[in-house]
């Protein structure tokens, strides 16, 4: 399932929903990204999350279909904010669910490292020098590719 | 078409989505970009390094050879930042 969303996420009720009723799944793998006070050496008073609605929601769908057709997950979940967020502010839960761990665990680490450089969100930071928009690091590039079999 | 501008390429743009006529000449990504480039010196400026800027036709990631037709949504934006 996926979310896109102004408000915040609870995340232990998400997760004890994502297991609910299915006693076949063994572990639960989950991330959560939350708002540095730091970017580029300088104090973050606030990050603005800007998306492409419609697109958003296409693109991680097909991150979290390519995660299904890789391992045996029996459930799984991504929830993206977007809005302004203060230091401290969840960003991004992914979880995934799964008989054993090995699945969970990779999966998990897979939809949130492709997220980072397909799912169309730009930051933008608030820090005592002014508004600037966050540019895309190589290293998210890096580990994304690490994943790639065929794209 | 419908044109979509997010993050800095928006505000270096100045608008968030227009609507015109496939203009006269244009087959692909590649030309509509050049194309855009000429309509003032916000286009121009928001388009002067293409390496970091990338295009989604229909909501799809393209490459700079892939045609455009009138109809199509065309979004312009910098490498994704979320997660």
């Amino acid at each position: 399932m996926i979310r896109v969303q102004r408000e915040d996420f609870d995340v232990g009720l998400e997760l004890e929903q994502l297991t609910k009723g299915n006693p076949r799944i063994g572990g639960v793998a989950s991330f959560i990204g939350l708002v540095r006070d730091l970017g580029g050496g300088d104090r973050v008073e606030a990050l603005t999350l800007e998306h492409y609605p419609g697109m958003t929601e296409r693109k991680l769908a097909e991150i979290e279909a390519e995660a299904n057709r890789r391992w045996p997950l029996d459930a799984s979940l991504i929830i993206h904010r977007y809005g302004r967020l203060e230091p401290g502010d969840r960003i991004v839960l992914v979880a995934t669910a799964s008989p054993h761990r090995e699945a969970a665990l990779a999966a998990c680490h897979f939809l949130i490292d492709w997220l980072k450089t397909d799912a169309p969100f730009w930051k933008s930071e608030e820090t005592p020098q002014g508004e600037r928009w966050v540019a895309a690091r190589s290293e998210d590039d890096e580990a994304t590719r690490r994943w790639k079999v065929t794209k | 078409m419908r044109l979509l501008y997010f993050a800095w390429l928006r505000a270096k743009i100045g608008t968030a989505e227009e609507e015109l006529a496939l203009p006269r000449g244009v087959e692909d990504v590649a030309g509509l970009l050049e194309w855009l480039k000429s309509r003032g010196p916000g286009y121009a400026e928001a388009l002067k390094n293409l390496e970091t800027v990338r295009v989604a036709v229909n909501q799809d990631y393209v490459g700079p050879e892939h045609r455009v037709r009138d109809g199509d949504e065309v979004a312009i934006f910098p490498p994704v930042t979320g997660g």
